[in-house]
């Protein structure tokens, strides 16, 4: 372990002889399907050891298999942010940590344990939030590698990355590998974000959690479930009032539990436990070491198709489906021209710096190539003039005689929704 | 590293960098601003500035609950619409499909809510309610046995409950225009 940790620090003599002799058959001669700019030999091998940089999201069950398949397979400068720590139940799947690491942050102990084990790596840990982080930070990697378990995390990483994006520079195109499992089931896909379908894209494909309709809950349960939502969406607010519920807090579960059991028991239902009402709470969905091997390989055989265009990469959503026999799919998920994210277009307006709103408005209405229709405006989430409802038509009224530059800096961007367009419309405003 | 760039250059539209604007606003805007709700429906916005609280008065021009106007609160959270709006009907009221806390059994406010719905989806629902109270999905049980059971009594139910009468010892809030 010691003498691991010393080499660590010492890249280049890390590379004892043979060491990457299976990869390297891929990377030594191209193949039928390699990418035609694939540079056989020692250029693909040296940007992939020395250059390039990858930044894997989540060090829960998929973070782990990530990373340890990441290091494996020859990728040396690996980030990884979570912002989680260690709790014992993870113990059975995420293979890095131990259980005298409970309670330590999981994006420090991976690390620690992927560069103890494989020499010459360096996996540099962020333990928080992936919002924490700005817009230059995920510039300086050349991929992003995503196993979260939460779908607002990856609809903001999935939109950072859009947003990142600009015409006058290649680099700011990061392709996005984003992997899920849930139980048998899961997913590996590859976003190369504006070109390619995006994550927002297909949120309307998500397994949504399990709701049971709220009249089944008050008045005929019939699954332990039933009496634990009834615990959390009735009782809760009914008897706690104004407080929330704080799912990670172990006092708000024994309250629900102990209300939950009370209802169970006088409508003979079996089955109510602590851990179920926590996995009914945080909507935990079980999740199975198997599967999340799996999608993390697909995930990390992508990453490194990517970086060495040594064969044809994932186009574009692979599907698992290990619930009834094994099944899986792979298919082009569709752009979709209405996505808030991807989707819309974008137009380059120079505009008077004496104009008003209600000027900027008349030339959209007039504008050939726009043919918007009452059009409503906004500018960094503060509306500017919203059509409807009246209320607010009326309040962003006084708005229409204002000058565009009081409301929007040099260089900003409005937002126009309009019945007219499927989309949205961004504007991105110079003056003269 | 793939050449990326380069298949960009073939794509026409959408080849530009996108606001700062979060999904989440783009679509509450769009769905706001294009709401197209009857003279029987009006928003009202408490801080005409935070377009994720306000609420819906429903006051129906029909049916038995005609006369009454029915105060919902909307609440909208970041990870709009993959989870549904918060609504809950503020006075307490005799409907079936509502209880004393103000929850409402509305599927598409629960088990059948999907992305591709809207706030204007959501508002014509619970109007629905108000024509159509459901004895098959109670939150109310004494309200939906009463319409299941006499229909006349019901409605002289409703009737005294908008009134801000007492029926069975609880005590409804008047909600008469
Ligand atoms: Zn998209």
């Amino acid at each position: 372990m010691a003498a691991a940790t010393v080499l660590n620090g010492n890249a280049p003599s890390a590379d004892w002889p043979g060491r990457y002799h299976h990869v390297d058959q891929i990377l030594d001669k191209p193949g039928p399907r390699t990418d035609p700019s694939f540079l056989a030999g020692p250029g693909v091998k040296e940007f992939l050891r020395d250059q390039c940089k990858i930044l894997v999201i989540g060090a829960g069950g998929l973070g782990c298999e990530i990373l340890a398949n990441l290091a494996l397979s020859g990728f040396k400068d690996i980030h990884v942010i979570d912002m989680d720590t260690i709790d014992i139940s993870n113990l059975n799947r995420q293979f890095l940590f131990r259980p005298k690491d409970v309670g330590k942050p999981k994006a420090i102990v991976a690390a620690e344990f992927i560069m103890s084990r494989v020499p010459g790596v360096t996996v540099t840990p962020y333990y928080g939030k992936i919002q924490d982080k700005d817009d230059d930070y995920y510039m300086q990697f050349n991929l992003v590698i995503c196993g979260l378990d939460s779908v607002e995390a990856r609809r903001w990483i999935n939109a950072t990355l859009v947003n990142l994006v600009d015409p006058e520079n290649p680099e700011s195109l990061k392709p996005l590998i984003d992997g899920g499992t849930e139980g048998f089931k899961g997913q590996a896909r590859v976003i190369l974000p504006t070109i390619t379908s995006c994550y927002e894209c297909s949120l309307d494909m998500l397994n949504k959690p399990t709701a049971f309709p709220i009249c089944t809950i008050a008045n005929t349960p019939r699954l332990p479930e039933h009496c634990i939502e009834w615990a959390s969406v009735l009782e809760w607010p009914r008897v706690q009032g104004d407080k929330k519920l704080d799912t990670d807090n172990p006092e708000h579960i024994q309250w629900l539990y102990q209300v939950a059991s009370a209802r169970a028991k006088e409508f003979k239902i079996e089955g109510v436990t602590w851990s179920l009402t926590q996995g009914v709470v945080k909507n935990i969905i079980p999740a199975i070491a198997s599967t999340n091997a799996i999608i993390a390989a697909s995930c990390c055989n992508e990453a490194f198709k990517i970086a060495t265009s040594s064969s044809a990469y994932l186009n574009n959503y692979f599907m698992l489906i290990g619930t009834d026999g094994v099944y899986s799919f792979t298919f082009e998920h569709q752009k979709r021209d209405d996505c808030p994210v991807c989707g819309g277009e974008s137009l380059d307006i120079t505009i008077s710096r004496e104009w008003t709103v209600d000027r900027l408005i008349e030339m959209l209405v007039e504008r050939q190539d726009i043919q918007v229709k009452k059009p409503s405006l906004s500018s960094g989430g503060k509306q500017i003039y919203f059509q409807a409802p009246p209320q607010l038509e009326e309040a962003t009224r006084p708005n229409l005689e204002k000058k565009v530059l009081e409301l929007v800096e040099d260089g900003g961007d409005i937002t126009v929704t309009a019945t007219t367009l499927p989309f949205n419309l961004t504007l991105r405003v110079k003056y003269t | 590293m793939i050449k990326i760039w380069s298949m960009k250059k073939n794509e026409d539209a959408a080849a530009k960098k996108k606001p700062k604007t979060s999904a989440a606003q783009i679509r509450v805007q769009k769905d706001l601003t294009e709401l197209d709700l009857p003279s029987t429906m009006k928003t009202h916005f408490p801080d005409p500035a935070d377009l994720l609280n306000f609420t819906l008065t429903i006051t129906p021009d029909e049916g038995m609950y005609k006369g009454g106007a029915f105060v919902f609160s909307f609440v909208i959270n970041a990870n709009y619409p993959h989870e549904p709006p918060k609504v809950k009907c503020i006075p307490t009221i005799y409907h079936p499909n509502v209880d004393l806390e103000g929850n409402v059994c509305l599927n598409i406010l629960r088990e059948d809510w999907k992305p591709v719905l809207n706030l204007n989806s959501v508002m014509v629902g619970l109007q629905y309610l108000f024509l159509e109270p459901n004895a098959d999905d109670p939150l109310n049980k004494e309200a939906a046995e009463e319409l299941r059971r006499n229909r006349e009594q019901f409605i002289y139910n409703v009737k005294s409950a908008m009134r801000g009468g007492n029926i069975k010892g609880v005590q409804y809030d008047r909600v008469l225009v």
